[in-house]
Parts: C-alpha cells; structure tokens; sequence
C-alpha cells in the first residue's frame, strides 16, 4: 500500500484545483462576470464553514462518548438560521449600510466607533479561536498519523509535531494567497468564498460516502443499522437536560459570534436575499452531515479494536476494510473542513487585528496622513499577512502547548464558550438603545476573564498554566474562586459552569454597567442606527456617474448657491473642460472647486456630505453627520443672534420713531401754541394802534367820538392784560409751580362770591340753587376754587342762548366726593367739540366773547392741584359742567354736624 | 371814485378801524365777518379789492383765496391778506394761494392805505 504517498499527491491536487478555483473566482468576479459567484447557494455552502474538522471527524467522537449530544452542536445554529433571521439581517443590513469589515468592527461602531472597544474584541477574538485553529491542526495531524499507521511500509514518519507545523505553513501560505491578494473596500473575497463552497461539497459528498458505506457496506443494511444502534451504548446514554439547554444556547450563540462566521455570513454576502435561501437550506445541510454519525460511531466502536480514537472513525473505517479510495474522499473531506475554517477564520482575524490594533498604532506611530499616504495600502496588506501568519503560529503553539491530548470536541466547546462572550453586546447593540460603551467593554471584561479562568487555562491541563493547586482550592487559597467551582457552584459540568458564570456575569455586569454611566453623542447616534435599521436605510438609488450626476449637482447646487451663480460657475467649470453647455464631467478637481463653493454657504463637513451623497464615493459617516450638526447648530446659534440683534433693533427703531414722533407733535403743538398766542396779542394790538393813529392824525373830532374811539383802545388794552394774565396763570399751573393758599371756608358762601364776581344777578340770567345742600365746609385753595366757578358762571353768560337763560348749580355728595354741577338751558357744546374744549385756545361758535379760549385749560389745571377733576357732563338740558373735589377727614366731620 | 373795498374780517374793532380809514380815503367798504359765505358776499358785491383776514371763523382765508383764484368770475380780484400769527410759514402759505399782498397785524394806517391803493392801481 502506498497509500501515504497517493494521500500526499492527491491532496497536493485537491490544493492546486482550491486554487484554480479560487483564482478563477476571482478573475471572473473582477471583470464582472460569474454570475453564478453571487448565487444564494454559494452563500449557503459558505455558511458550511461551521462545520470545522471538528463536526467532520469529532462529531462521530462526540457520538461515540456522549451520544446524541453532538446533535447540540447543529440544533443551536439551525435556530439562529430558522428562528433568528430577522436577527441575522439586521446584523447584514447593518453590516452594508455601516461598511462593517469583522465582528469587532461591528461592536465597536456600534459603541461610538470605539477603537478600544475593536482591540478589545480582536484580541478576545484571537484568543479564542487559537483553540479552534489548534483543533484544526490536530485533526488533520490525527487524519496523517492515521494513514501512516496504516501504511506500515512507509518506513519513518514525520512527528506530529512537524506535520502539524508543515500544515499551518501551508494553510497560512494560502490564505495570504487569496485573502490578501487585494483590499477590497468591501472585504470581499471571491476566490476564498468559492473555494469553501467547493469544499464544503467535498466534505458533505465524503461524510455521506462513507456514511453510506458503514449504513450499507458495513452494518449491512438500514435495519440492522438500526439494531446496532438500539444494542449500543450509545442509546443508554443519558444526557442531561442542562448540558443540552447549555451546549444548544452556545452553539447558537457561537454561529452568530464566531469571526469566521460574521465573515462569511456578514462581510462576504452580495444580496441580502441570500439569507431566505440560506434560513432553509444551511439547516438541511447540517441535517445532512450529522446523518450518518451516529451510525458510524455504533459501527465504528463495534468493530475497530477497543482503544481506537473515536474521532478518527470517519477514517479509520474505511481503511480497516481496505477502502482506500473512500479514506482518500474521506481524508480529502476532513482536510476540506479543516482547511476552510482555518482560512476563513485566519482572514476574519487577520483583517481584525490589521485595522484595529496594527494600523492605528502605525499611524500613530508615523503621524501619516490616511489619505495623503500612498504606501498605506502597502503597509495594511504587509500587517495582514503577517497578522495571518501569526495567527496560525498561534494556534499551532497551542496545539503544541495542549499536547493534543484533548478530545476534539472539548476543544471546540472551548472555543465557543469565548467567543460567545461577544453575545451580549452584540444583540444589546442591535436591540437595545441604552446599551454603550462602558456597559460593552465592562461585561466583555467580566465574561472573558470568567472563561479564561474557568475553561481557557485548565484546558491546557493540570500544571501547564494554572497549578493544581489553584484547580482543587482556588485562587489565592480562596475556596469561591475554584475554577470549576466558582462562588460554591459544585458539582456541575465544568463547560456548563463556566458558560453559565461567564455569560450570566457578562450580561449582568453589561446591562448594569450601560444603566448607570452615559453614552457618547456619537454612541447615541450610532446606538439608533443600529436598533433602528430599517427604518432608515434606504439606499441610495443608483448614480450612473457622468452627466447624470453632474446634472444633480447642478440641481442642489442651485439649491444652496442660487440659479445664477451655481450656473455660472458649471458652465465656467464646463468651459474650462473644453465643454459645450453647463454640465462639467464630475472630476476630483470640479467636485473640489464644488465643495470649496458650497461649504460657504452650509459648512464644509456639510457640502462634503452632500456631494459624497449625489456622487456616491463614500457612505456618510457618523462623523461627517456629527459634523453637520455641529456647523448645523453653529449657524442656528448664529441666527438666533442675528434675530435678537434684529428684534432689538427694530425695538429702537420703533422707540425712536415714537420719540420722534412725539417730539414732531410736540413740536407741532408748540408753534400752534405760539401762533394762537401770536395771534391773541396781534388782534387787540391792531384795534389799539389803528385808532391810536386815527385819534392822533384826525382833527375835528367831537368829544363823543373821541370818547367812543379811546374806549375801543381801553378795551382792548384791558383785554390784552387780561390774556397776559391768563396765560401766566396756565404757564405757573402747567409747571407746578402754584402754591396753594389752602383756607377753611363755606361751600355757600363762596359760590355767593363768584356768582357777584361774574356779573352777580343783575343780568337776565337766573341762577337756582339749593342753600342746604351748599352747607359744606371746605378746606382748599378757596380762591382757586372760586376762580374755577366764576369762569363756568361767566361762560354761561356768555354762551347760553335761550330765551330765559338759567343756571342750576347743583351740590351734592358721593361718597367721598363733593360733586359740584352747573348747568344751563342753553343748546349746550357740539359732541364733537365736547373733547376740545378744556384744550387752550379752544374756542367755541362764530362769534368772539372776548375770551382767548384759556378759561377752561386753566380751570382743568386748577381742579387738579386741588386733587379733584372737571369734566363736561354730556346728555343735560344745556352746556353742564362737573367739578369734583375730594372730601377730606375735615370736610367730612363738618358735613357731619 | 366809486372804488369798492371788501373787508373779511372778524374782529368788530379792526373792521371799524379799517373801515374808518379807508372810507377817509374815499373808498366805498363793504364788510363780511365770517368764512362760511364769503365766496356769495364777494360775487354779490363785486369789489375792486379784497382784504382777508386769514383766522375767519367758519373757513380760513387761505382757503377763501384758493377758491378765489379758481373762480374765473372773481379770479382777476387783488387780494390783501391780513393774518396775526406772522410767522414765516403763513407768508409762504398765503403767496401760495395767491395772495397779491401779504401784511401782518398790528399795521400802520398809512401802510395799509397804501397798499389798497398800490393793488388797484396795478
């Protein structure tokens, strides 16, 4: 048998044909062809990188030790695919419309683009999939060791150690090959991905075969299959219900958290429409390859010599019955499950530990700029490569370190169990707005130190880490802090304990830790995009570049700057492109000009968001958005300013215009006021001056001329001094300047004075009042009073024009008030002249009664230094007028007696 | 002579000085004392001049000039206008109207004497 060198040329071939494929993939997907490349079914083949070397070889060993156990393994991720799709194209959705490139990426933007957070998960991330690499290593290292037994003429073997080595190398060589060939924007890898749909063709056709083969080759047949089955121990076994719930919730928990996964189900997908297909046909794939295993692992411990690997039953199988072809297939199978996770989960990682840990030091580092630095790119491809290949030496060391010792499925359990941690955040991220930074980064913390405590460091077994000691009595001597054992929790499963403690503290701390600290604006914005997805992610329609496109600039453009100057500057621009018309070609120098124009008018992070909108260059990032807002709220502060400043303005303006128009009235009011003078003082000084001349200059007057002609000059001398008079009299009232000569005195018998001082009863007129309501002793300015009352008398004189004049002077008290009325029979005041008449110079009818029309502005200004008023009484008889004074405590007490 | 005068004025005292004065001179005087009628007294009457008084009561001279000057009838009428507020402003507002002299109060005798004639001599 020369199995081993068939083995090692068939798989060199299988490898040269991964390649072509890859190669072709690739050059198929870069020149847009290869439609079937975007087909659902590739997405769903992908998915199969689930199913590791561990689901391929140690399913049937988990079979064979704890039976349907392994079934766990599948239930939890056909949940998540039927159950929780919607859940998975959120994570998609996000995924495209966030631009997300892994699982850390995917935390950390949803936590405020958190680059603490990204190390934090790329480094949890790495830590926990070194096992599973390490699995990885084993199985094929196993798969080799297995067929040199077999060939025993084969002569001296390579150790395990080097095989394992040889392998890393190799799978390392050919992820740098496909999955850094190029940084592509969206991180997608055609080859790869084709490449693990092959493969995960292969190993289901090469499970299936030798499935078959047991079933039908071995067992002789599906009944007698089945008789096995019920005879073995396998059916005796007895699972626990907690282990189930808990292996169940893990592996659901893994599928989404797991970097490879995220890659291929997130990063890698072309339509989101995939995932319907995926949601049905991933479960009958897993339904599919967990098959034949418990068939294999009855038949498998039934035949081979006690002490066999069970893990290796797919292939020993088939080698004990001298199947050499179907060990080959099946070798091929397992070397296909191995190879594509450790590709896959290298690249996820690689990119992981690139764009969150490497290049953000070697910016620092170099302080270059991103968009400045051509030698980026260069840089960024160097650290993935480099990134991958310690990321096999990882897993390798610890393959090495482990011993290879532990079951493949302990090993896989562990790996699980870590990255599960990212469960938390995860779906809080996705689910809950309130969830942030600090409550992410705290239950992470507490979750991954649980599980490195719990299951990561015993893993390497007693003495290698962690000291015996520390196992059976806790850390420090403390017997709550037994790795196995936490808090008193004894005598559980030990992957049940540390799953339970890890997440449950990790969600505990992470939901408290989010309750009670703030998140950032950025983490806010970002915390309702991610939770609120759908409801605003509509994508861009498609731009289809060149005038299309210049034409919407043009249109916003308009918008911002107005028609004429957006236009005159795309035809300039069109001009200088040697272009007919005002549609320039969108070039980088154009869009610049563009920007530069419009982020005067809207800021420039705005301007650079809605250009980068219509051209579709780049996404609008959170911080393009926090950018327009800031300048958002800096144009909004400033026009509130404005607006105050305008408010106040126009507040002074009006105040000045009032100013000036009171001034302007006043001003009016003045020059009326010295024309009515003017004219008061001219009209008796020509009277006076024409008949002086006339008296002078004519000779032969009789004495009764003379006499009639010096009486006219007398009068109206006596007229003018008594103008004078009247208006000094209004000058010191209006000013204030009046003293009061405040006497005690009789009601009755003042108005007996005034009535004598206005003519007493010797003129037609008959004035009635009523002598016991006149009883009232007063104590005011008597004389002013007087003045008051002999002005309204003399008035009535002179105005009332009935046959049988009358004047009723009527006393009476209100409450506090004396209330004093005169009222004639005459026609009375015109309405429309009632408002006037206590205004200077207001004169009433046609004909002149001598007066200037100041009697009444004086009595008005008189009343009021008395404190009382004087009005018209409006609806009597005749013209009447109310003088009203206040009653003090003396006026009172007399009226009293 | 037979020339007629018409006085508008409303002041009794300076309607008898004028009167006076001008009678002296041989001018036949014809007096009115408010503003409403004024317009009918000077068709009626038909004067060879007219003196104004501008604070009528009723209508103000300067409005009585205005209509005046729009009455072809009595439009070629010089008219004297007396005010007592002799401020810069009315002088402007009375040559406005129309008026052909302008004087302010208190006058000389003389001075208005001679202007009634200057206006119809003109």
């Amino acid at each position: 048998m020369a199995t081993l060198n068939v083995l090692v040329v068939v798989c060199l071939l299988y490898v040269i044909f991964l390649f072509a494929i890859a190669f072709g993939a690739d050059r198929a997907a870069l020149h847009g062809r290869g439609t079937w490349l975007r087909s659902p079914l590739v997405y769903t083949l992908s998915l199969s990188i689930y199913c590791t070397a561990w689901t391929f070889y140690g399913a049937v060993g988990f079979a064979a030790r704890s039976g349907l156990e392994y079934l766990t393994i599948y239930l939890g991720p056909t949940l998540v695919m039927i159950g929780w799709w919607w859940t998975l194209r959120k994570m998609v959705r996000l995924g495209r419309s966030q631009r997300i490139t892994s699982i850390a990426d995917m935390i950390s933007s949803r936590y405020g683009k958190s680059n603490s957070l990204a190390v934090f998960v790329t480094v949890l991330a790495v830590i926990g999939s070194t096992p599973y690499i390490a699995l990885q290593l084993q199985s094929v290292t196993l798969s080799f060791a297995a067929f040199a037994e077999a060939d025993s003429g084969a002569g001296s073997l390579p150790d395990q150690g080097s095989t394992a080595f040889w392998v890393a190398a190799g799978l390392a060589l050919f992820t740098i090959l496909f999955g850094t060939r190029n940084l592509d924007a969206n991180e997608r890898h055609h080859g790869v991905v084709m490449a693990i749909a092959l493969e995960a063709v292969v190993k289901l056709f090469a499970l299936l075969a030798v499935g078959v083969f047991v079933v039908w080759g071995l067992a002789g047949g599906v009944s007698e299959t089945l008789t096995r089955i019920e005879t073995s121990p396998i059916a005796m076994w007895q699972v626990p219900g907690s282990r189930w719930v808990g292996l169940i919730l893990l592996s659901a928990a893994a599928f989404m958290c797991l970097p490879r996964m995220f890659q291929v189900m997130v990063v890698e997908i072309e339509d989101e429409g995939h995932l319907r297909t995926a949601s049905w046909a991933f479960p009958i794939y897993l339904m599919l390859i967990s098959l034949f295993v418990v068939p294999i692992a009855v038949v498998g411990l039934q035949e081979l010599p006690a002490g066999s690997n069970p893990d290796l039953f797919v292939l020993t199988l088939p080698l004990m019955d001298g199947r050499d072809g179907l060990a080959i297939l099946s070798f091929l199978g397992g070397f296909s499950s191995a190879t594509s996770m450790v590709i896959v989960a290298a690249i996820a990682l690689s990119t992981m530990v690139s764009n969150h840990v490497v290049m953000p030091i070697w910016l620092w580092l170099t302080g270059a700029n991103v968009m400045m630095s051509g030698d980026v790119r260069s840089v960024a491809l160097l650290t993935r490569r480099l990134s991958i290949a310690i990321i096999l030496f990882l897993g390798y060391l610890y393959f090495r370190i482990s011993g290879g010792g532990t079951a493949l499925a302990a090993i896989g359990l562990i790996s699980f169990a870590g990255v599960a941690q990212f469960l938390p955040a995860l779906m809080g991220g996705l689910f809950w707005r309130g969830a942030n930074k600090s409550g992410a980064l705290a239950g992470l913390g507490v979750g991954f130190a649980v599980w490195l405590f719990c299951l990561f460091l015993p893993s390497f077994g007693p003495t290698v880490i962690l000291p015996q000691a520390v196992i059976d009595n806790g850390l420090f001597g403390l017997s709550w802090l037994r790795p196995q054992a936490l808090f008193g929790a004894e005598g559980m499963d030990p992957l049940v304990h540390a799953v339970m403690w890890s997440m449950s503290l990790n969600t505990v701390v992470f939901v408290l830790v989010s309750l009670v600290s703030f998140p950032t604006p950025v983490e806010r914005l970002q915390g309702a995009q991610f939770v609120n997805v759908f409801q605003h992610s509509a994508t861009a329609g498609g731009w289809s570049g060149g005038l299309a496109q210049s034409e919407d600039l043009l249109i916003m453009a308009q918008r911002i700057m107005g028609a004429a100057e957006a236009q005159r500057l795309f035809a300039g621009a069109a001009e200088s492109q040697g272009l007919a018309g005002y549609l320039p070609e969108p070039t980088p120098d154009f869009l610049q000009q563009l920007e530069r124009n419009l982020s005067g008018s809207v800021g420039v992070a705005t301007a650079h968001a809605m250009i980068s909108q219509i051209v579709g260059r780049a996404s609008v990032s959170v911080e393009d958005l926090m950018a327009v807002a800031d300048e958002t709220a800096q144009i909004m502060e400033y026009s509130s300013k404005l607006e105050a400043k305008t408010e106040e303005q126009a507040r002074t303006a009006r105040q000045l215009r009032e100013a000036n128009e009171k001034l302007t009235q006043i001003s009016v009011q003045k020059d009326g006021f010295l024309s009515q003078i003017s004219h008061e003082l001219r009209t008796p000084m020509t009277s006076i001056r024409a008949f002086s001349e006339i008296l002078r200059d004519t000779e032969g007057f009789t004495e009764t001329e003379k006499n009639k002609y010096a009486s006219i000059i007398l009068d109206e001398a006596i007229r003018l001094t008594r103008l004078l008079d009247d208006l000094l009299d209004l000058s010191v009232l209006e000013n204030g300047q009046v003293v009061l000569n405040t006497q005690s005195g009789n009601l009755h018998d003042m108005i007996d004075r005034a009535v004598s001082a206005a003519g007493g009863t010797s003129t037609a007129m008959q004035i009635k009042r009523d002598p016991d309501t006149e009883n009232v002793q007063l104590v005011t300015d008597l004389d002013r009073l007087a003045q008051v009352f002999i002005n309204l008398i003399s008035n009535a004189r002179k105005y009332c024009d009935a046959s049988k004049p009358e004047l009723q002077i009527k006393v009476e008290r209100k409450d506090h008030l004396l209330v004093i009325d005169f009222v004639d029979n005459g026609r009375g005041i015109p309405t429309d002249l009632q408002s006037v008449i206590f205004e200077k110079f207001s004169r009433i009818g046609d004909t002149k009664a001598g007066g200037a029309g100041l009697g009444l502005a004086i009595c008005k200004e008189i009343m009021a230094r008395l404190g009382g008023d004087i009005a018209y009484l409006p609806g009597q008889t005749g013209a009447a007028f109310r003088a009203t004074l206040p009653l003090n405590a003396e006026m009172s007490d007399q009226a009293a007696q | 002579m037979g020339r007629k005068v018409m006085l508008i004025e409303d002041e009794r005292n300076i309607i008898e000085a004028i009167s006076f004065i001008l009678s002296r001179d041989g001018w036949e005087v014809k007096t009115h004392s408010n503003g409403h009628d004024a317009l009918d007294a000077i068709r009626e009457r038909m004067p060879d001049v007219i003196i104004l008084d501008v604070m009528l009561p009723g209508r103000s001279g300067f409005d009585i000039l205005q209509d005046i000057r729009k009455d072809t009838e009595i439009s070629g009428i010089p008219v004297l206008m007396l005010t007592a507020r002799g401020q810069k402003k009315d002088r402007e507002m009375a040559e406005r109207a129309g008026a052909d002299q302008y004087m302010t109060k208190p006058f000389s005798n003389a001075e208005i004497l001679e202007s009634v004639r200057s206006l119809v001599i003109t």
